[in-house]
């Protein structure tokens, strides 16, 4: 096939909350770094160059503040996945086999990377990722509101148990981040696609998927 | 959380630094996917727009909260067994920087727009009706633990003043210059009492000797220890912490 064209892989509102998420998340896990330094959990602190809004009170006016982007853009994003079967389409089905053959052969460097495809292990990571940011979410309301919201802290075993939810879901995220720009790093045609919406479909070579 | 020095700080002083540093860190935060490192020494000159939109979300935060504030909502209760001990002491100062109030020449003023201006000692609180609590106190850097508080329902204080009760805020002031305030829903929440106890004792120094404002379901820092004069009003009243950046409502 010498032959190459250009196809779609990610649609505008797909791009637009991509971004728009990736700022929020950035702000949010920032500042809670911050707030998080006040009264750590565990025996360590995050260092003040990887934290925004300079003090405590600084921090919560971030943090606060970024939420209402965080969580509108990320409602808009799963119903426009929703209804237009995006998210079925893209993120479904998830088969235990599937995932490790799949990540099996990322190891090896042997995946195929398909830019209007998600590898099962693609699959897996995205779905446990939107998960994670629902926990997220649900667990900082619970912290902001634990009177008003008594029954969601109490779901999530009270303030403190609250407390180590949202650190958790916080870590997950940032760990799929983690992987997910080293991906990108190793496949960088992946980021103008990211912007653009589309790809160049060619001769398949062997890479790893990002 | 605590200033190096105990003076209570011009709120534009802070106002300035915060903007400075938010200033800053905007930038870093803006553009730090992918690039966070190289954007450590930059220093933006135009931030003054961030500092007035995290200051307007703040007060949008406050409206949202008043309006997902349930006035009958309690706070959860706990058994005693729960207490946290040693309760711990939390001021903009060291512990031993607690101001002693002498309880014989101490009352408790009241003003604004009430019908009875006068100030009330501390026999007379305790002839009031008192109530008893076992609530947490949740702190705005995170922790939180559970302590007993006994006083006087605000609620009744206010009616027995003579409070206008359709006024939007309470003021606080204390004897370590600390003040604050309260919307008057949650003035008027029946578990928002005038502490004169901690546990079955008097308030000893480091929780807030001679009274303190017990509200379980706001943040620690809306729980002004020391207090020394209310009053009832309907221009904003602010606070130590609030005027610095803290979100006012701040309620739980």
């Amino acid at each position: 096939m010498t032959s190459v064209h250009r196809i779609r892989v990610h649609p505008l509102p797909v791009r637009v909350t991509h971004w728009v998420n990736a700022f929020a998340m950035t702000c949010m896990v920032m500042s809670g770094w911050r707030i998080y330094n006040a009264s750590p959990l565990f025996p360590f602190t995050f260092p003040d160059w990887a934290t925004l809004g300079g003090w405590l009170g600084g921090a919560i006016a971030w943090h606060l503040a970024a939420m209402w982007l965080l969580v509108g853009n990320g409602l808009a994003y799963v119903l426009y996945g929703l209804v237009s079967g995006h998210l079925r389409r893209r993120l479904l089905p998830i088969r235990p086999a599937e995932v490790l053959q799949d990540a099996g052969a990322a190891l090896r460097l042997r995946l195929d990377h398909r830019p209007d495809v998600y590898n099962a292990v693609q699959r897996l990571l995205y779905v446990l990722v939107l998960l994670a940011g629902a926990g997220v979410v649900l667990s900082g309301l619970a912290l902001w509101k634990p009177v008003q919201l008594f029954w969601l802290a109490g779901a999530l075993g009270g303030y403190e148990a609250a407390r180590r939810v949202h650190f958790v879901m916080m870590a997950g995220i940032v760990g799929f981040v983690a992987i997910h720009l080293l991906l990108v790093a190793l496949v960088p045609r992946t980021l103008p696609t990211m912007i653009t919406g589309s790809a160049s479909l060619h001769t398949p070579r062997k890479e790893a998927g990002a | 959380m605590i200033p190096s020095s105990p003076r209570p700080p011009a709120a534009s002083d802070h106002h300035h630094q915060l903007r400075r540093v938010q200033r800053r860190l905007l930038l870093r935060g803006g553009l730090s996917i992918g690039a966070l490192s190289m954007l450590t020494g930059c220093n933006l000159q135009d931030g003054d727009t961030v500092d007035k939109v995290l200051w307007a979300m703040s007060r949008w935060n406050d409206r949202v909260q008043a309006l997902l504030f349930n006035p009958n909502r309690l706070a959860p209760t706990y058994p005693a067994t729960a207490i946290t001990r040693p309760f711990p002491f939390n001021a903009f100062y060291p512990e031993d920087d607690a101001p002693d109030v002498d309880a014989s020449d101490w009352a408790l003023e009241v003003s604004g727009l009430v019908q009875d201006r006068t100030p009330w000692s501390l026999q007379r609180l305790r002839t009031l009706p008192q109530e008893s609590q076992i609530t947490r106190h949740i702190c705005i850097e995170g922790w939180s633990a559970i302590g007993q508080w006994s006083g006087v329902p605000f609620r009744s204080f206010l009616q027995r003043v003579g409070a206008d009760t359709r006024a939007r805020y309470v003021g606080f002031k204390c004897a370590d210059r600390y003040y604050s305030s309260l919307d008057m829903a949650t003035a008027l929440h029946p578990q928002t009492i005038l502490a004169l106890d901690y546990g079955t004792e008097p308030l000893p120094a480091k929780y807030g000797f001679p009274l303190k404002l017990r509200v379980p379901t706001k943040l620690g820092f809306k729980n002004p220890k020391h207090i020394v004069a209310m009053f009832v009003t309907n221009d904003y009243p602010g606070g130590y912490w609030e005027d610095q950046g803290y979100n006012w409502f701040s309620g739980s």
